[in-house]
């Protein structure tokens, strides 16, 4: 999409809403630099949302979107739960259909903007709770990656089934005592990250929402590899504040708990040799864009 | 203001030559061929300029899915793969046709069944994808064999379903079908049906179109709802998500909705009627006994009324084309001067005559029969013998029917 396209009559703009009047009038669609520093000087790609207050998930979301790479020719592809809640309310074309089906969408989706625009590039996102992409989409999750689909997926991971009221999920840890998990969770969390790696991903990561930069560069890395090379997944630990018995104000100090060293959420990465050589490709690139931005700059003020 | 260009008259990258869809089917000469009903699904999609095909093997579709793997090699297709079950392919299907692309798939019985829960949503999502049901039993224990119980589970889907009789039905329906599924007010998947085996494995005399001339490609943008491709202002779709809310404005829409998925199949009528000549086919429709069917049932059925001339018997038969749009004012009127209607079917309980007895008046002149299932033929005779002990005629046993 150019951005010409979001252009509005001026005969028609003072009935727009105003949320649109701002995406046209400062939406970071085409900055080349754009990331979470954007955020509260220019408008986001979500407006309000009805997740609640406090939901680690949201900022998540504010994340994700302001480090989309190419969010202009970006869609997305959600699943049930908390999410899609939030997907109505973003600015990139985004896609809901069943519950757990968030891949096989994703992979005819890409497929399709592939065959109609050949010589251009459309970024396929996934964005799903782990009940989705864990349990009842495995299938349809491992399956994407053994075909080496190119887009990302991305879990939110809250460890447990939040939209409909807490109970046990395949990314719970062991232990746990929740609905429909009335002793405890008698098994292991997944290992997904592992799995992903084992099924062809070149790109995966785990860790929390806790940093916003650091977020942004994973998704940055997690786009260009899927766009390149194959499939790439991130696992982003989401706490739902509610079913853990959290107040709306502890979402961050949970995130950050367990990314400790020795806890689960610990920043693990994954990146095969290709999508490596990628990403030093990418690296060098950004330099040289820096540099040369630096010596305009110079130039214009000498 | 973007140059409006017709596509007609130009040729796409296999040299085939895009062509006005009516002149393809009805004025373009045509080259009677002996194929497979599976080799015909092949032919057609070769000049239905797909976008993307997707497959899955399962009896009896798996040859034409696979043959349509040809297609896609000779560069016939943008894009095709297998997936990985029924569930996922109609999935993948759906985010196909989310990204603007003209889609096909084929499948049966089982998979049907495992695909359901797509079914509703690519009639809500308004994605006009063209789905071949090569129908075969889907009971336990397993059976491979034709039966048509599963037509009756995609009828309350919001899908447009057909109800081919022949392999020339299959090739001009496949066709024309994305014609009427793609008009922006209809724009709904369409379930094109046949008896699995009967129609899929036999070979029969089919006239084809010019393998030089192809369909106009799909064009998304003349899609009711936004294609997903990013091609378009990504405006918020609304202030709150109406799948949580309860309150009167989520349950208006959501109602609205529905009806407007039924009002648009009422809408694909005129082009169906157009495009098939009629929704229903009929013959002898002033005789007192009438024989309703649809799919293979026709064809036994004519062989049943031929039989019955033989004897003296006048008999009238409509065959039903078009299960939704559902014709009932056509059938009404075809079977208004019957005393006898008889509804020979491929399954165990009935479902065609259950639509028609909701259809017409004076209902119980509808007799539900003969039924085959489970794999059974459909002998003329049998359709022979049912009317002739309605009517309480002398009809002689048939072997191991044991009366």
């Amino acid at each position: 999409m150019s951005k010409e396209r979001i252009q509005i009559s001026e005969a028609l703009y003072d009935i727009m809403p105003s949320d649109y009047q701002d995406l046209v009038k400062s939406a970071t669609y085409g900055k080349e630099d754009r990331g979470w520093k954007d955020i509260g000087t220019s408008k986001e790609l979500i407006e309000q949302h009805s997740l609640c207050a406090g939901c680690p998930e949201s900022m998540a979301f504010r994340y994700i979107l302001a480090s989309l790479p190419n969010p202009e020719d970006t869609v997305m592809v959600g699943s049930t739960g908390c999410t899609s809640l939030v997907f109505p309310m973003v600015a990139v074309h985004n896609i809901h259909s069943l519950f757990g089906n968030q891949n096989a969408i994703a992979s005819g989706l890409k497929r399709a903007l592939s065959v109609r625009f050949p010589d251009r590039v459309k970024d396929v996102v996934v964005l799903a709770g782990d009940g989705a992409t864990v349990d009842i989409g495995l299938d349809m999750t491992l399956q994407a990656w053994f075909r080496q689909e190119k887009f990302t997926t991305i879990c939110f991971d809250n460890e447990l089934y939040a939209n409909t009221g807490g109970q046990e999920s395949g990314l719970m840890q062991k232990g746990f005592v929740a609905k429909m998990a009335p002793v405890g969770k008698l098994f292991d969390k997944v290992r997904l990250p592992e799995i992903a790696r084992e099924s062809g991903c070149h790109y995966v990561v785990n860790c929390t929402v806790s940093k916003p930069s650091l977020v942004e560069k994973v998704i940055r890395n997690a786009v260009h590899i899927a766009r390149e090379i194959g499939p790439t997944y991130l696992q982003l630990y989401t706490p739902c504040i509610l079913e853990i018995g959290k107040n709306s104000m502890e979402g961050l100090q949970e995130m950050r708990d367990s990314e400790k060293p020795t806890e689960r959420f610990a920043y693990k990465e994954y990146v095969s040799e290709p999508a490596k050589q990628l990403l030093t490709e990418l690296a060098a690139k950004d330099k040289e864009r820096k540099a040369a931005a630096k010596q305009l700059a110079g130039q214009a003020s000498a | 203001m973007a140059e409006i260009k017709s596509v007609i008259g130009t040729q796409n990258k296999k040299g085939q030559t895009y062509t006005d869809t009516w002149k393809m089917m009805n004025e373009a000469p045509r080259t009677p061929s002996f194929y497979t009903g599976s080799e015909v699904i092949k032919e057609a999609i070769r000049r239905a300029s797909c976008d993307v095909m997707i497959a899955y093997p399962i009896t009896p579709q798996s040859e034409a899915a696979a043959l349509i793997g040809e297609l896609f090699a000779e560069g016939y297709i943008g894009d095709y793969f297998r997936g990985e079950s029924e569930f996922a392919v109609m999935s993948q299907c759906a985010g196909a046709a989310f990204g603007g692309a003209r889609v096909f798939t084929t499948t049966a019985g089982p998979g049907t069944m495992r695909a359901m829960e797509n079914f509703p949503m690519w009639a809500g999502a308004r994605l006009p994808i063209q789905m071949i049901v090569t129908c075969r039993g889907i009971n336990s224990p397993l059976s491979i064999q034709p039966d048509t119980l599963e037509i009756a589970y995609l009828l309350n889907t919001g899908m447009l379903v057909w109800h081919a009789e022949t392999a020339q039905d299959f090739f001009d329906w496949i066709l024309k079908g994305y014609i009427v599924s793609e008009e922006p007010d209809v724009h709904l998947p369409l379930a094109l049906c046949c008896d699995g085996f009967f129609v899929t494995h036999t070979k029969d005399v089919v006239n084809l179109t010019p393998a030089d001339m192809c369909l106009p490609p799909y064009d998304p943008y003349r899609s009711p709802v936004p294609c997903m491709d990013m091609e378009c202002p990504p405006v918020r779709m609304m202030r709150d998500p109406f799948v949580m809310k309860s309150n009167y404005i989520s349950y208006a829409t959501h109602a609205s909705w529905q009806q407007e998925i039924w009002a648009a199949i009422e809408r694909s009528r005129k082009h169906s009627i157009h495009w098939l000549n009629g929704l229903i086919d009929t013959e002898n429709t002033d005789a007192d006994i009438m024989i309703v069917a649809s799919g293979t049932a026709v064809s036994q059925g004519r062989e049943a009324i031929r039989l019955l001339e033989d004897e003296g018997v006048r008999c009238g038969l409509v065959k039903v084309k078009t299960l939704r749009p559902w014709p009932e004012e056509e059938i009404r009127e075809a079977t208004k001067n019957a005393k006898h209607i008889f509804v020979p079917e491929f399954n165990v309980t009935g479902w065609l005559a259950r639509e028609i007895k909701a259809t017409i008046p004076n209902h119980e002149r509808v007799h539900a029969g003969p039924h085959v299932c489970g794999g059974m033929t459909m002998p003329p005779e049998i359709i022979v013998s049912e009317i002739k002990t309605a009517l309480g005629m002398k009809s002689f046993s048939l072997a191991g029917r044991g009366s």
